[in-house]
């Protein structure tokens, strides 16, 4: 069974179309890349995706595991398994990270209907999973993103994602803004992370990132349609071309079916 | 200004200052005439009306036109009363009903030289160390509580440290109001703490409820905080929705004076807190921070005043506010700096948290400037929870209220993180992880 079937999505916010149609299929232990320039979509799709409600969707469906994911709660995604890292995480003041990410892993545990775990099992397991994105400690303690640098938050979304075990990930432009090193690393976190009962849908501005995290498949979203499907060659075609070659057919072309 | 009161509500006021005038012929002649001026200023000026500038939003006619008894005793306490109210470690103080009451405060291991004692005691044995500083910097002229507090008090606390000593263990000083069910009752506890040169004190202030029924406790507090001596404040207000709480906290700085308060509210049903600090002396710092948390249709006012006398003073003011239900709250925030003051640094913020669309707030910074060379910064808000913030715990697996709850926590954290004295601080936090919906999950992620 797929992972994720988006079938014929549109979504509107503030009187805005933003997504005009969209069709995607992921199936497990795939890693989709979306690309698209500034205004296309992206985001939207990733937040329409984890459930924010300012976002309304006016037709089409969303289906996760076979089951229809658009009346759920967001956190009831999370708790299925679904798992977005944000494009800008926010800032939680007087909420440590570490003790944050244990009231979120037990909310998950809990609807699995698996023990909660308790400080010291969680705290060995934490332990872990900074190491995949080689977290320091200190972050551990600090309240969440609170004063974290840009590459610092991007990696502290990557270390959430490997101590919540999603099936589904879904990143938002976890790329931009990086250095090479913090990128090597969120890479490597995202590389360790794959297997056959995982999927990814890695949102990005840059083909740089897709150097490192090789994708199964690549779309091009462009003024909220799938303009354009292909293997990794299509980004690196992207990286020649730009995106102007594939907007000149966007209003006309259909969606292509992966 | 205009009476607004009929001549027998005066009168009420009037009459038992006159019934216990007699009773306290032994005070200083000075402190006598003081009482006098204060209960004829209170005549003239009466109760305030929300016509006036300073009480536009807080309107204490239910205090005005209630009958209290203003002679409460102190009795009907026992020690199980205040396990809730205790620190480990601390210095305890017990004040019922406005009389501080000798078998529940710890009045000896104190460092030598370090006075802590009823104040009513000590203006009867030796007077002349209280009448120096008494009544000398809350002024009652424009002010009917103050007035009150000044010609009704009959006792509160008296704590002076004497130059160079450092109070090692904080002063906890619990106000019980005990009231009396029907018969509504009223209290004037009033406090001087004297911190002298070099010297340092922390000092915990509690108001709290045992038992049920309306009442009013009016207390004044003087602190005199003399050149460089170092004095931390904490005041929890955690009274029963009945009371009704007019407080008065009058701060005098002199040289390198160093004074924080925390004022944390969330209990009482009408209250009001001024606070108001004179930095009189050169490089002299006051901090005054605050949160208040308040439901239903609880009131509370908070009216700042920092007066910058003397050049190279800095006053940094944050006070933050939850509002649920229909509660409502005024931030009043005056900022004077005098002719002279020059480099005053002052910086003052009041930020509102509104979990309720029923609920309102007032915000009023106001800057007056006489100084050409001076910082003065202020910013106030009013708003909601940020959505996207609820959307970033929830997409982790956390549920749409603990969401919130953590968020509102995360909105409070910076007050409780600046709280020194630990058992203050635990007291917040339990209070924020009972209040808040899923408070255990909060509990759990902080």
């Amino acid at each position: 069974m797929s992972f994720l079937e988006i079938k014929n999505l549109h979504v509107e916010a503030e009187g805005q179309k933003i997504l005009k149609g969209v069709n995607l299929t992921v199936n497990p232990g795939e890693v989709h890349a979306i690309m698209g320039p500034n205004g296309s979509g992206k985001t939207t799709l990733a937040q329409v995706l984890a459930g924010r409600e300012e976002y309304e969707i006016t037709e089409g469906e969303i289906l996760y595991k076979g089951e229809d994911l658009i009346e759920r709660a967001p956190e009831e995604r999370a708790r299925e398994g679904l798992f977005l890292a944000f494009q800008y995480p926010v800032e939680i003041p007087g909420v440590s990270n570490v003790y944050f990410l244990k009231a979120a892993l037990n909310a998950i545990r809990k609807h699995r209907g698996e023990d909660e775990m308790d400080a010291m099992d969680f705290l060995t397991y934490v332990r872990e999973k900074m190491k995949v994105v080689k977290m320091d400690e200190s972050l551990l303690n600090r309240p969440v993103n609170e004063g974290f640098s840009g590459g610092e938050k991007k990696r502290n979304e990557i270390f959430h994602m490997a101590v919540l075990d999603p099936t589904m990930a879904v990143l938002d432009e976890t790329d931009s803004g990086l250095d090479i090193d913090a990128l090597k690393i969120v890479s490597d976190g995202v590389n360790s992370l794959r297997d056959e009962n995982r999927a990814f849908m890695v949102i990005t501005h840059y083909q740089r990132l897709l150097n490192y995290i090789v994708p199964d498949f690549v779309h091009v979203l462009i003024d909220g349609r799938v303009v354009r499907s292909g293997d990794k060659q299509l980004a690196l075609e992207l990286e020649d071309k730009g995106y102007a070659w594939l907007e000149e057919h966007s209003e006309t072309s259909e969606p292509v079916a992966v | 200004m205009t009476p607004t009161m009929t001549a027998t509500d005066h009168d009420r006021y009037l009459v038992d200052f006159e019934t216990h005038e007699t009773e306290l012929a032994i005070e200083p002649e000075r402190l006598r005439q003081l009482r006098r001026q204060a209960i004829d200023r209170f005549t003239v000026l009466g109760f305030p009306t929300i016509k006036m500038e300073e009480w536009r939003f807080t309107n204490v006619a239910p205090i005005a036109r209630t009958e209290f008894n203003l002679s409460p005793e102190s009795a009907g306490i026992v020690l199980g009363d205040l396990a809730p109210y205790r620190y480990a470690d601390s210095i305890q103080l017990t004040v019922v009903n406005g009389h501080l009451v000798r078998e529940f405060s710890d009045l000896r291991c104190l460092p030598e030289g370090v006075m802590v004692c009823s104040l009513a005691e000590c203006l009867a044995n030796h007077p002349d160390k209280i009448d120096q500083y008494l009544g000398k910097y809350a002024k009652f002229e424009e002010h009917a509580f103050v007035a009150l507090n000044t010609a009704l008090f009959r006792d509160g606390v008296f704590v002076y440290v004497p130059k160079g000593v450092v109070v090692e263990r904080p002063i906890n000083l619990v106000n019980i109001a005990r009231p009396t069910g029907d018969q509504p009752i009223a209290m004037f506890p009033r406090n001087l703490f004297v911190a002298c040169e070099s010297s340092q004190v922390t000092l915990v202030e509690q108001f709290a409820t045992v038992g049920e029924g309306p009442y009013l406790t009016s207390p004044v507090t003087e602190v005199v905080v003399e050149d460089n001596a170092v004095v931390d404040h904490y005041k929890l207000q955690r009274e029963s929705t009945d009371a009704f709480h007019m407080a008065t906290f009058q701060i005098h700085l002199g040289r390198y004076g160093n004074f924080s308060s925390h004022s944390i509210s969330w209990g009482g049903g009408l209250v009001r807190n001024d606070v108001n600090a004179v930095l009189d002396g050169e490089g002299s710092e006051a901090t005054l921070n605050g949160l208040y948390m308040v439901e239903g249709s609880q009131l509370v006012d908070n009216h700042m005043r920092v007066d910058h006398a003397q050049p190279h003073c800095d006053s940094h003011e944050l006070y933050k506010g939850i509002l649920e239900g229909k509660s409502r709250a005024v931030f009043n925030g005056r900022i004077y700096v005098h002719p002279g003051a020059q480099k005053t640094d002052a910086k003052q913020t009041n930020r509102n948290l509104l979990v309720s669309p029923d609920a309102i707030c007032n915000s009023n910074p106001q800057l007056e400037i006489f100084a050409d060379d001076v910082k003065c910064t202020h910013g106030s808000t009013v708003g909601q929870l940020d959505d996207l913030g609820v959307f970033y715990l929830r997409s982790r697996g956390i549920g749409e209220e603990a969401a919130r709850s953590l968020l509102t926590y995360a909105f409070a954290a910076d007050i409780v993180e600046r709280i020194k004295v630990k058992p203050v601080r635990q007291d917040l936090e339990e209070f924020l992880f009972r209040r808040l919906p899923k408070g255990d999950i909060v509990r759990q992620a902080v």
